[in-house]
């Protein structure tokens, strides 16, 4: 009885309160529902299962699972995917923070520039890949011209060196896919100089009397008053490159196969999809699903464990 | 040593030289030496940032053959303005056009009203387990989306609803977490005397939604609907999956349907289809970026 009370409000406004909140939030509740816990219990049990449009789901128990230990593409397409965001979070970071840092300089027309960095960032999807793609084309492409003109073998400081086939060598394909979302710093950026400016002046001041210099200042205010922020970017593109889509489909499938060549570019959620969707072996992407939610919650929780100590938050 | 070394020049030589190495170790000099080097690495970087884009204009203005030649021609010499023409009658650009007009249109009013509907049962409303539920909302957004396709896929089939605009435009109407989140951020900021005042006056909570709540969040309600529009605007995956006829096609889809049959031969069409497919996003970005990026820095630094 007392714990029941401690639930309902006694008064009856207070009553009244709690039924119109949850009223308000009703439609959260029914879409919670309908469109998030229903899927997420729906495809766990997917994956249990064998199943695909037009035939009754048949429960194999782990069977899914154990294909997937020896399907040679799952782990390719794993491997694929770490790659990348080993290579495009630090790298993203660095030039994203170093940028904000540049611009928090007292530099003029600083809305102006904060306007063009980001410009990219809203132009994202099937467009920027066609740009891409034919900004790196191997033959036709202007980078590549534009390195054999500086560095080719009759170029200004003739190397010899050639521009590689990018999305058409698997060398180079990924490094052509962080080159192609490094174009996009602008969006991490502008969060990153929203937290430096919102870092107290007193605190550099106290620094400079105590003689730090530039870097110092950096590293023993900036770094730790902005880490919260840090930490927040960081995991939000880490799960965000676990699940790189619409580039990696509209490039790869210029004259290749999806993923391709040879595999190097098959994205994690690109053999999800082209699993459940051209093969149409739900019980399967089910299973991928299920594996590639707990890679993220591993990496998340992992990220939190390992800032614990090193992030610094202001008044708590 | 230095100080030995000193003394043996002239006099007058010290002087300058000291008045120089003070004004070299200056803050003000510093500062405007700082200041100026970030702006010319600004500067440049800029110039990197925007050349890709300059780069879709220029090819898009060239013959087809102009637009593979080497060396590459910075400034087409005579630009082919019919590009645009042929690339958009090739292909029904007006009416994936419309499909998108429609399904950014209805999502993003959809958006806007669950969104700060539910949010301000978050802000404003007190009631047990409020906070927990507001977590588990919050939760969501870590929620990786494929654990959720295919089961959502089978839910519209089985409804019939593939090949229409319905599984991409009904979920709308029940909110997200990250819209909700950053409406509850902003409502929490609106003094809560309005809501009393109000109250006082006789309004119910959902004119005080309706009448006093609504009309002040308006920078944080443009927010939604600018990021809302254009996610709508560049998304694929959703309409690839639940859109099959032509008829149906979205702008992004159209595009990539256009590139498939030509290979990279006919890039000057395909670089002119898409800027005009980029072009009212960016026209949309320079009219509305002060609340565009105000809804980032809102979510990016509370979250």
């Amino acid at each position: 009885m007392e714990a029941l009370s401690r639930v309902i409000p006694k008064s009856k406004q207070a009553r009244r309160e709690a039924l119109t909140f949850y009223i308000f939030i009703s439609p959260w509740i029914i879409g919670f529902i309908v469109f998030t816990i229903g899927p997420v219990l729906a495809s766990l049990f997917l994956s249990f299962t064998r199943y695909n449009p037009g035939n009754p789901a048949r429960w194999v128990g782990l069977m899914q699972y154990e294909t997937l230990i020896h399907d040679k593409i799952f782990w390719k397409s794993l491997k694929v995917t770490a790659y990348f965001t080993l290579l495009s979070i630090p790298l993203g970071l660095v030039a994203s923070l170093s940028l904000a840092v540049l611009l928090n300089q007292d530099v003029p027309f600083l809305s102006g520039f904060r306007t063009i960095y980001y410009l990219p960032s809203i132009i994202s999807g099937v467009p920027v890949a066609l740009l891409w793609s034919w900004i790196l084309n191997p033959r036709f492409g202007v980078l590549n011209y534009v390195i054999s003109f500086l560095v080719g073998p009759s170029g200004l400081i003739p190397l010899g060196i050639q521009g590689p086939n990018w999305f058409f060598s698997e060398e180079w394909v990924i490094p052509a896919y962080v080159l192609m979302g490094l174009w996009g710093l602008g969006g991490p950026m502008i969060i990153y100089l929203a937290s430096l400016q919102g870092v107290p002046t007193a605190l550099y001041d106290a620094a400079i009397i105590d003689g730090a210099n530039g870097w110092q200042q950096f590293r023993n205010v900036t770094l730790p008053m902005i880490s919260p922020t840090i930490l927040f970017m960081f995991i939000t593109s880490m799960i965000g490159s676990f699940q790189i889509f619409t580039s990696a489909y509209v490039i790869s499938q210029q004259g290749q196969s999806l993923g391709g060549p040879n595999y190097a570019s098959m994205f994690y959620v690109l053999y999800l999809f082209s699993q459940a969707f051209r093969r149409y072996r739900f019980g399967y992407a089910a299973a991928l699903a299920w594996i590639l939610f707990w890679i993220i919650l591993a990496l998340t929780i992992l990220s939190l464990r390992f800032s614990e100590e090193r992030v610094y938050y202001a008044g708590g | 040593m230095a100080e030995i070394a000193e003394r043996a020049k002239p006099r007058r030589e010290i002087t300058l030289l000291a008045g120089l190495r003070e004004r070299l170790t200056s803050k003000s000099f510093q500062h405007g030496a700082v200041r100026i080097l970030a702006t010319i690495i600004a500067s440049l970087g800029s110039i990197v940032i925007l050349f890709p884009v300059a780069w879709m204009l220029s090819t898009s203005l060239k013959t087809k053959f102009g637009a593979v030649q080497l060396p590459p021609q910075w400034v087409p010499t005579d630009p082919q303005w019919h590009n645009y023409v042929d690339a958009l009658t090739h292909n029904p650009f007006h009416i994936y056009l419309k499909n998108t007009l429609f399904y950014a249109g209805v999502g993003v009013i959809a958006t806007l009203l669950s969104n700060s509907f539910i949010a301000y049962g978050f802000a404003r409303l007190r009631a047990p387990g409020r906070d927990k539920i507001f977590l588990l909302v919050l939760a969501t957004m870590m929620l990786p989306y494929p654990v959720t396709l295919i089961p959502t896929y089978i839910l519209f089939s089985k409804l019939h609803w593939l090949n229409s605009f319905k599984p991409l435009l009904v979920p709308a109407f029940f909110g997200s977490a990250y819209n909700i989140f950053l409406l509850r951020q902003f409502y929490r900021g609106i003094h809560k005397e309005m809501d009393d005042a109000a109250r006082i006056d006789g309004c119910g909570y959902f004119s005080i939604w309706w009448r006093i709540i609504l009309p002040l969040s308006k920078p944080a309600l443009a927010a939604v609907a600018i990021m809302d529009f254009m996610w709508r605007w560049n998304n694929f995956m959703g309409p690839m999956i639940y859109l099959d006829q032509r008829e149906k096609y979205t702008l992004s889809l159209g595009l990539q349907m256009f590139r498939a049959p030509f290979g990279g031969t006919y890039m000057h069409w395909l670089m002119a289809a898409s800027l005009v497919t980029v072009l009212p996003l960016i026209i949309v970005f320079f009219a509305t970026q002060r609340y565009f990026i105000q809804g980032i820095v809102i979510t990016g630094l509370k979250g």
